[in-house]
């Protein structure tokens, strides 16, 4: 196998800053654009791969598909638009299927 | 509900055993159940509030870059950033969380020459507000790395609890009182059948006796 490597996927202006830390920055606009990246980076063997929550949005059922590989990690983060709460309502849908109740995330909603 | 079998004694003995193995699994699963998800909820607890420093942190960043690009042309600073020289060494290892197999990321920079080897460019044509932005990322990117792990690492175990669990109340609620029944219900069978010899035997026998008198 290959090095490991770190994906950013996302629009242009939240995926720059990225760059500089050493990430492979793959501009999508759209969400057709945004799966067919997302599925060329899973199959290239990214260990990690970020995705912005907005691009996110529209593919959240492509994302849940990787959910029981050990890698790639997909994690979503905030855009350069502030965060959608995405990221959180992730974890909230694992807890549901592992605890079958949301028993962490329910007040503070 | 009970299993259909044959009422005998080899049935009944082989049950027994079925069941015996049955209620031992049981038990070591609810365990395995019980520890996963007290792992679970922890990752889960870490993850939430890893998430709240990240998120914040890369807000920060964000609006740096924006301040930025405000105050030189995107394609400046697009072009700033086009070639880092930092080279991010990342490193995978594999970990076993109760049988579950999870990702440990490790990361070291490739870089050359310290923090300077951060800033692709130089200072002359690029706002401040772009060091900034990129020192921010910088400081938040071990932070960004273990979230990846324990997100993945939570979601990962999320999926061994719920496939406990299921096993878990199969075991409890449909193959042990399956079992339970099957093995009064042979019990009984016999029983009713050792009843009815004997009682034929002593009508025989009284018969027997009724000849000879």
């Amino acid at each position: 196998m290959s090095t490991p490597r770190i994906a950013v996927l996302g629009d242009r202006a939240s995926v720059l800053g990225f760059k500089v830390l050493g990430f492979d920055a793959v501009v999508a606009e759209g969400p057709e654009a945004a799966r067919a990246a997302l599925a060329r980076l899973v199959q290239q063997g990214y260990a990690v791969i970020y995705v912005v929550e907005a691009t996110a949005a529209g593919m959240l059922d492509a994302i849940a598909e990787y959910a029981d590989r050990s890698l790639p990690a997909i994690v979503l983060i905030p855009g350069s638009r502030g965060s959608l709460g995405l990221g959180l309502a992730k974890m909230k849908r694992a807890v549901e299927k592992a605890v079958g109740a949301d028993i962490l995330f329910g007040k503070e909603g | 509900m009970e299993l259909r079998v044959n009422p005998n004694r080899m049935q009944l003995l082989r049950l027994r055993v079925r069941l015996k193995t049955a209620r031992r699994g049981h038990k070591m699963l609810k365990d395995k159940r019980d520890e996963l998800m007290r792992r679970f909820l922890d990752l889960v607890r870490q993850n939430k509030e890893l998430r709240q420093v990240v998120e914040e942190r890369l807000g920060r960043a964000a609006g740096q870059l924006l301040m930025a690009t405000a105050s030189a042309s995107p394609a400046v600073i697009e072009e700033a950033l086009a070639f880092p020289k930092q080279k991010l060494d990342l490193r995978v290892k594999k970990d076993n969380i109760m049988g579950v197999r999870v990702a440990r990321f490790d990361f070291s920079w490739g870089g050359a020459g310290g923090e300077a080897d951060l800033y692709p460019y130089g200072p002359a044509h690029t706002p401040a507000d772009l060091d900034a932005a990129i020192k921010t990322l910088s400081e938040t990117l071990p932070d960004l790395l273990r979230l990846a792990e324990i997100e993945k690492a939570a979601e990962l175990l999320a999926v061994e609890v719920e496939k406990t669990r299921r096993r878990v109340n199969a075991l409890e609620y449909v193959l042990i009182p399956k079992l339970e029944e099957t093995i009064k219900y042979i019990t009984m069978k016999l029983d009713e059948a050792e009843r009815g010899n004997l009682t034929r035997l002593m009508k025989i026998k009284q018969m027997v006796h009724e000849a000879e008198a």
